[in-house]
């Protein structure tokens, strides 16, 4: 009994070291620096912005299919002139291949299932085929256009300088991302570089500008497409632009804010090893034709071809202001965003709010456990001890749980903290009220404590079971401040479990051992 | 130092008195949610932008909205309190459109800095959550609590006995729509920490009744020979002291929650402080009454008037 006694308590101090690293580290620095370094404050506490946008996956599925237009209608006129490939539905990934003579059918129906076309389903139709694209094909799809907004976005909040940023994938759907900016206060600024798409393209001008929409419809040059002028250009201008680009997002290397020869803000870019080489194959060959710089659907900015250009180019055209060149500039670098995004959820906290919650939140877990502990103190004398040993040995193991498994503190996170309190004494009060009852029917101390422990231990189970399940179930179904509270009263229960049981016997049993037989137990 | 020593208290004649009390509860705040003040949900839920300004001294109502008015928003809710870093104002805008939600945080603030050209008001706290987030959450939170409770009602059976398990998810449910009631009556707002707090008053008052039920578990071994009601009273006197020891001191600490938790806070703890004395009420008065109302109803109808022990307990 003493050989297991001992080692039992010796578990109990190795228990509590470990966690107490779990909170603390190797300390350095103040108290207060060491536990912030190892638990992470949610945003609500230390004052950030929050976001919660979506990425709209569907635009991107949408986009590839237009690019497997162009080359569908490629591969089909190849072998029969005269086929024609259209989208019935623009935002659905269904190409529609009409127009096929009938001794061609099988040829083109060889040149679509070709390795390139493999992403979509075929099948024919009464001049020509349909290509739907694979349902698995759309989901890897949506989840890589999730993956690289993710790392865009990454990089662009990166180069903007804000410490610890928090980007990651939210909740259940599965084009949801997370942004924390802990320090940021005022988040319009990042929010807008978050936001822009910066898709950048070069085409060749095959008409324009116009003045009205009318105008530039009837007048579309075939394979192009009729896009509106932006910034200095004005939106009532139109242009007739040929479909495919000369030059498109991947193929910019760098980009850097610069200034013209005017001293005004421009934007310059370089281009590619591959791309330089085409481009100067293009503007060679294209000598005083017109091309058009375009960003996000928007011309930017038309210009002559003066001469041939490998891989230096500039955006000007007016309108720049320092920021937003170098805004721009910071977006081509880190790459366009592959769909458009729409913020959810935005959620700014003042640093001085998030202090004040903190403070708040810690007051009242301190109040609230100061008041539990005196009354079991003098409630239970003697067994009250135990009880405030076994509660301060769970906050310690509670904190400690966080720190190793790098949770976030929240304020629900703080209730979570003060319930798991609240639990934590009931199961002390159902162990001491079925010892005291062992006690009045007459047992002595040492069978008292054992029943006592023995009946109430299968209460105390089925009540923690229940909660644990219905916090597993939260942090599962839940998202923010649901999780961080289901995070805290899942990690105080399983602690519950074993200060109030396993810590709370030993110490009853420590005590019982240097009692002389009779005496009675302090309860 | 004891309280409530062998308490011998018939709590089951007193079951009218209780169903009354329940009643009049429950059906108050249903008839709130339905005629009066709704649910009052926040803008977690139905979209729209908060934005929480503190001042050096207490800002003036009507030149806050004629400030709000010039930047053309006519639709917001001015709510003036005091908060921890002095005076506050809470601009709520309505959610109008997914477009919109973006820049009514700003013209807000626009509208402020533009009124106030001392720039000592300070915005402590903006929220912005767009219509399709909130239904979103809504679906979500909906879901949470009633995979919570079939997730309580499986292992209750599991462990006990069908009706043990129906019974308490029934004085749950109770105790749910009788706090979303109250609510409802003082028309405060529930947001998602207060969806929370719910919750945690759900696994709260589960505990409470799961401690009387197995005492009845273990008194039906005990005492063969008394009736369900004998054992029913027996078992909620014996768990008395407990019951009332740890709802007072967990009232105790809810109630520091409420007194020093703050602003932030004060919609949690207020639904943490009816939860737990509705949570404690229903354990005596409503779950295990139920009991002995279904066994009443089974004899009545001729069936074996036994309730089971549990598979656990005889074993």
């Amino acid at each position: 009994m003493q050989k297991n006694l001992n080692g039992k308590i010796a578990v109990i101090i190795a228990i509590l070291v470990v966690f107490l690293y779990g909170i603390f580290g190797i300390p350095h620095g103040g108290l207060k620096e060491s536990i912030t370094r190892r638990i992470h404050l949610g945003l609500d506490l230390r004052g950030g912005t929050h976001i919660v946008l979506q990425v709209k996956t569907a635009e991107a599925v949408a986009a590839s299919s237009d690019n497997d237009m162009v080359r569908a209608q490629d591969a089909a006129s190849k072998v029969a002139p005269g086929a024609h490939a259209t989208k019935p539905e623009p935002s659905q990934p269904v190409i529609v291949v009409s127009g096929v003579p009938v001794n061609n059918m099988s040829a083109v129906k060889d040149a679509l299932s070709a390795t390139e076309f493999s992403a979509y389903d075929l099948a024919s139709t009464a001049d020509g085929y349909k290509m739907t694209m694979k349902l698995a094909e759309v989901k890897d799809l949506r989840e890589r256009t999730l993956e690289t907004s993710i790392e865009t976005i990454r990089s662009r909040v990166d180069s903007l300088g804000v410490a610890e940023p928090v980007i990651q994938k939210y909740g259940l759907g599965e084009d949801q991302i997370l942004v924390e900016l802990p320090g940021i206060d005022n988040a319009d600024h990042v929010r807008d570089v978050i936001q822009s798409t910066a898709r950048l393209e070069i085409h060749e001008v095959t008409g324009g500008p116009f003045t009205t929409e009318q105008d530039a419809q009837m007048q579309l040059q075939p394979d192009s497409v009729l896009v509106q002028g932006g910034n200095a250009l004005g939106d009532q201008s139109w242009w007739s632009l040929k479909r495919i680009a000369v030059v498109q997002g991947p193929d910019f290397r760098d980009a850097r804010a610069s200034q013209d020869e005017a001293g005004r803000p421009d934007v310059s870019f370089t281009l590619t090893t591959g791309a330089g080489d085409r481009f100067y194959a293009y503007t060679s060959t294209n000598i005083g034709k017109q091309m058009a710089i375009v960003l996000d659907n928007k011309v930017r900015e038309v210009a002559n071809i003066n001469g041939a250009i490998r891989d230096q180019g500039q955006i000007s055209g007016g309108g720049f202001t320092k920021q937003t060149a170098g805004d721009l500039s910071l977006m081509l670098r880190t790459g366009s965003l592959p769909a458009s995004i729409v913020f959810l959820e935005t959620h700014t906290v003042g640093p001085s709010l998030g202090a004040t919650s903190i403070r708040q939140g810690v007051i009242a877990s301190v109040v609230g456990m100061m008041a539990v502990m005196i009354f079991m103190l003098i409630y239970y004398k003697g067994a009250g001890i135990n009880a405030d040993l076994a509660l301060i040995l769970n906050l310690v193991i509670l904190l400690g749980f966080m720190g190793f498994t790098g949770s976030t503190l929240t304020l629900p996170g703080i209730a979570g903290v003060i319930l798991t309190i609240g639990m934590g004494v009931d199961s002390n009060v159902l162990i001491f009220e079925r010892i005291r009852e062992e006690i009045r029917a007459g047992k002595n101390a040492s069978a008292s404590v054992f029943g006592g422990f023995e009946h109430a231990w299968q209460t105390i189970l089925d009540t923690h079971v229940t909660t644990i399940v219905s916090a597993l179930i939260l942090f599962f179904v839940g998202t923010g401040p649901v999780r961080g509270f289901a995070v805290t009263l899942m990690f105080g229960l399983l602690a519950n479990l074993f200060t109030a049981v396993f810590v709370s016997r030993v110490i009853f049993d420590s005590i019982l051992q240097r009692k002389t037989r009779g005496e009675a137990l302090s309860i | 130092m004891e309280f409530f020593r062998d308490s011998n208290i018939d709590w089951l004649s007193k079951k009218w008195l209780f169903l009354g009390f329940s009643l009049i509860f429950s059906v108050a705040g249903v008839l709130s949610m339905l005629f009066w003040n709704h649910i009052p949900v926040g803008i977690d839920f139905k979209g729209g932008t908060q934005v929480r300004v503190s001042f050096p001294q207490q800002p003036n109502e009507e030149h806050l909205r004629t400030a709000m008015d010039r930047a053309g928003i006519h639709d917001a809710s001015i709510q003036r309190l005091n908060g921890a870093n002095g005076y506050e104002a809470v601009i709520t805008l309505p959610e109008t459109s997914d477009s919109n939600s973006d820049s009514a945080r700003a013209t807000v603030v626009k509208a402020l800095n533009s009124n106030y050209t001392d720039s000592t008001n300070k915005v402590e706290d903006a929220y912005t959550v767009g219509p399709t987030a909130g239904k979103q959450l809504t679906r979500q939170a909906g879901w949470a609590i009633l995979w919570s409770l079939l997730g309580m009602l499986a292992y209750l059976w599991f462990r006990f006995e069908f009706i043990y398990g129906a019974a308490a998810v029934i004085a749950v449910f109770h105790d749910t729509l009788i706090t979303i009631g109250a609510f409802s009556l003082t028309n405060q707002e529930i947001t998602l920490t207060v969806i929370a707090a719910i919750l945690t008053l759900v696994g709260y008052s589960m505990n409470d009744t799961i401690v009387v039920f197995d005492r009845i578990r273990e008194n039906l071994q005990l005492m063969r020979r008394a009736t369900l009601s004998e054992v029913v009273n027996k078992s909620i006197n014996q768990t008395l002291s407990r019951t009332l020891l740890t709802s007072g001191l967990t009232f105790l600490t809810v109630l520091a929650l409420y007194l020093f938790g703050g602003e932030v806070l004060h919609g949690f703890s207020f639904a943490l402080v009816i939860g737990i004395l509705i949570g404690t009420y229903s354990s005596i008065a409503v779950a295990a009454p139920m009991l002995v109302a279904y066994t009443d109803w089974r004899s009545s109808k001729g069936k074996s008037s036994g309730l089971q022990a549990g598979r656990k307990a005889t074993a």
